[in-house]
């Protein structure tokens, strides 16, 4: 096998000839450039030519490399005559450059530092408040709207609306629920056991379940499943167009699909937390009895004395703000979602995360405003 | 003849762009009432892009478009909402409202803007979907009909309120030939009998100059539009990439217009 190189020599008129020879195939490394490119580097010709009379055999390798060098050729304005390469070698050259790189279509990744990173995530989180404050503000004019009658959206998707953010929850809610009454009491039982004040596990579960945990658990499950479910159904209407296609119609998207959602969530949700508190009740009773000798009306009429009328009004009024938080927070992040499915599947996943920090965030601000109004 | 009459729609200086990255300059054309206008060009050149800030789904960087002699760029929310109504859009991929049957769809904009009952709704819808030939398939969702299909429905309720504007965004695009043929010839009975001005985007050759009044031709290397008019007299244009595009690449000799 005859050996293969890349050789150069200057001719005259600022003349570089690459002279290729032997065989070039993938099998091998792709051929090497180095020393022509070192030439051109050092000092640039005006002209550069081919002598490929010597060349036995060649694929991709060869066109391959040919085609990054002569991108540097270009790049140092050295006019390429390509007449004496191989006739199929030419044409595919011709091809590969035949369709332009599209200017901007690039994208290049770069390393970007620490302190920018900083910055620029700094940046981002302002926006995102503007962004989130300019949505609460549309939601507000949309709710407006509604009131003098002006808003539009289907009646029937709000029913339905209705059933997926209340009815088709239930299961989940009954499950965690009763869960979290049965750890309370557990939790609580095994502390006041040591005082002999087993009794007070009622206590601690009702007043727990309704003005905290009620609330606050339909919220965290309702950010995961129906926060979740319409960022990913908003997400996908702006990925088909379907949005667009509401706004040519001259039907405002907002008052169409994020108002009903925002009333269903924040119907249904102290709906819900009420059902929760029963239910969290329920599992409170279930360990009292079961391990306590408690017995289940001494339980209730222990509940009763101990939950006031205030402390539903607390929970309710806490579980409809979150109900609107998690509504918003869905709606929002499907609104925002860029052009494909992946980005769909982020919108999913951020409305949840997002709408758990804003309902926890919110129930740390109602817990001091509650503490100083003294309720 | 032409000269009185204002153009459906003008655009003047349009430049289009999302962010920093411009994806057209300085256009300029005319759409002439009841023309079917073609908007021509490679794929991923800008051709639904312009149709977006034709119906003002997108601003534009710079330039406006003006429908009937008025600018759609700079007009209020009213008078906006006023010419939104004589527009029909069928987007690339249909945008059928998934959670909608096909004759909810249809009846939609029938609801919005008009003040027939429930039934009469229907009974449009009804029609219009025939007219596409998806009689029977009233009460079908979306994702229960084929994508051919689908693209139909889209046109139907494009074509709801009978507007006075048709935008069809790669209608033929994915239906076989005679579903495709068929479409044309429901293009061209739409502006016999309605005088519907009909804007398509396109690359079926066969369509285009089967119903082409006119047509503007894009391209994405210098980034503006290289020709305007009508696409059989633009088979001999001087530039040879408009040529190119129109006999299929086979017109491969350099520009005469330069010769
Ligand atoms: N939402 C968008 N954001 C950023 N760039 C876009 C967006 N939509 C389209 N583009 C870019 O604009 C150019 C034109 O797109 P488009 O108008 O869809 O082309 P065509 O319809 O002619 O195939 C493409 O380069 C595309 O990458
Ligand atoms: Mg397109």
């Amino acid at each position: 096998m005859a050996v293969s190189g890349i050789s150069c020599e200057r001719g005259a008129d600022g003349l570089l000839l690459v002279r290729l020879t032997g065989t070039f195939r993938l099998a091998g490394h792709l051929p090497d450039f180095e020393g022509v490119r070192r030439q051109l580097a050092s000092a640039p010709p005006r002209r550069l030519a081919y002598d490929a009379s010597a060349v036995e055999d060649w694929d991709g390798a060869l066109v391959a490399r040919l085609l990054t060098f002569e991108e540097t050729c270009t790049a140092a304005r050295v006019e390429v005559d390509r007449a004496g390469l191989p006739e199929g070698l030419r044409r595919l050259l011709e091809l590969a450059q035949a369709v332009p790189e599209k200017e901007g279509a690039r994208r290049s990744a770069r390393h970007v530092p620490l302190l920018e990173r900083v910055g620029s995530a700094t940046l981002r989180l302002r926006d995102g408040t503007t962004v989130f404050i300019g949505f609460v503000g549309e939601a507000g004019l949309s709710v407006g709207r509604m009131v003098r009658g002006q808003a539009r959206f289907r009646r029937s998707d709000f029913f339905l609306l209705l059933e997926q953010c209340g009815g088709q929850a239930l299961p989940i809610v009954t499950l965690i629920s009763f869960l979290v009454g049965l750890i309370l009491a557990f939790v609580g039982a095994i502390q006041l056991e040591q005082f002999g004040a087993e009794i007070y596990v009622a206590n601690l579960v009702g007043i727990a379940m309704v003005r905290e945990m009620g609330a606050m658990m339909g919220a965290i499950i309702m950010a995961g499943r129906t926060g979740a479910a319409f960022a990913a159904q908003l997400g996908t209407m702006r990925v088909t167009q379907e949005i667009d296609a509401l706004e040519t119609l001259g039907l405002a998207p907002f008052d169409f699909l994020v108002l009903p959602r925002m009333l269903a969530l924040s119907l249904m949700m102290p709906l819900l937390t009420l059902y929760a508190d029963f239910v969290g009740i329920a599992g409170g009773a279930f360990v009292s009895v079961t391990m306590l000798d408690i017995g289940p009306q001494q339980y209730w009429d222990q509940t009763a004395s101990a939950i006031g009328l205030d402390d539903f009004v607390v929970g309710l009024v806490k579980s409809s703000v979150f109900g609107v938080l998690v509504a918003i927070a869905g709606c929002l992040r499907g609104s925002q979602c860029g052009n494909s499915s992946a980005a769909v599947g982020q919108a999913a996943t951020s409305a949840v995360v997002t709408g758990i920090v804003l309902v926890i965030v919110a129930d740390a601000i109602f817990t001091v405003i509650f503490n100083a109004i003294g309720v | 003849m032409r000269v009185s009459v204002p153009a459906a729609i003008s655009v003047r200086g349009l430049t289009m762009a999302y962010g920093d990255y411009v994806v057209m300059r300085d256009l300029d054309f005319d759409i002439h009432p009841g023309d079917i206008f073609i908007i021509m060009g490679g794929s991923g050149c800008g051709k639904s892009t312009l149709m977006r800030n034709m119906v003002g789904l997108e601003e534009p960087a710079a330039g406006e478009v003006f429908h009937g002699g008025k600018s759609f760029t700079r007009a209020d929310e009213i008078e906006r909402r006023r010419m939104l109504r004589s527009f029909g859009v069928m987007y690339q991929g249909g945008a059928l409202w998934t959670a909608m049957t096909l004759a909810e769809n249809v009846g939609l904009p029938l609801g919005e803007y008009t003040e027939l009952s429930a039934a009469e709704i229907r009974e449009v819808a009804v029609l219009k979907l025939a007219l596409v030939g998806l009689r029977g398939f009233e009460d079908h969702l979306p994702s229960e009909i084929s994508g051919g299909m689908q693209k139909r429905a889209a046109i139907a309720r494009a074509m709801a309120l009978d507007p006075a504007i048709l935008f069809l965004d790669e209608p033929s695009a994915g239906l076989d030939p005679i579903s495709a043929r068929l479409l044309d010839d429901l293009i061209l009975e739409l502006r016999a009998s309605l005088g519907t001005t009909v804007v398509i985007v396109t690359h079926e050759l066969a369509s285009i100059f089967t119903v082409a009044d006119d047509s503007v031709f894009l391209d994405p290397a210098s980034k503006t539009m290289l020709a305007v008019g009508n696409p059989r007299e633009l088979r001999d244009h001087g530039d040879p990439r408009v040529r190119r595009f129109l006999t299929r690449g086979e017109d491969t000799s350099e520009g005469r217009a330069l010769a």
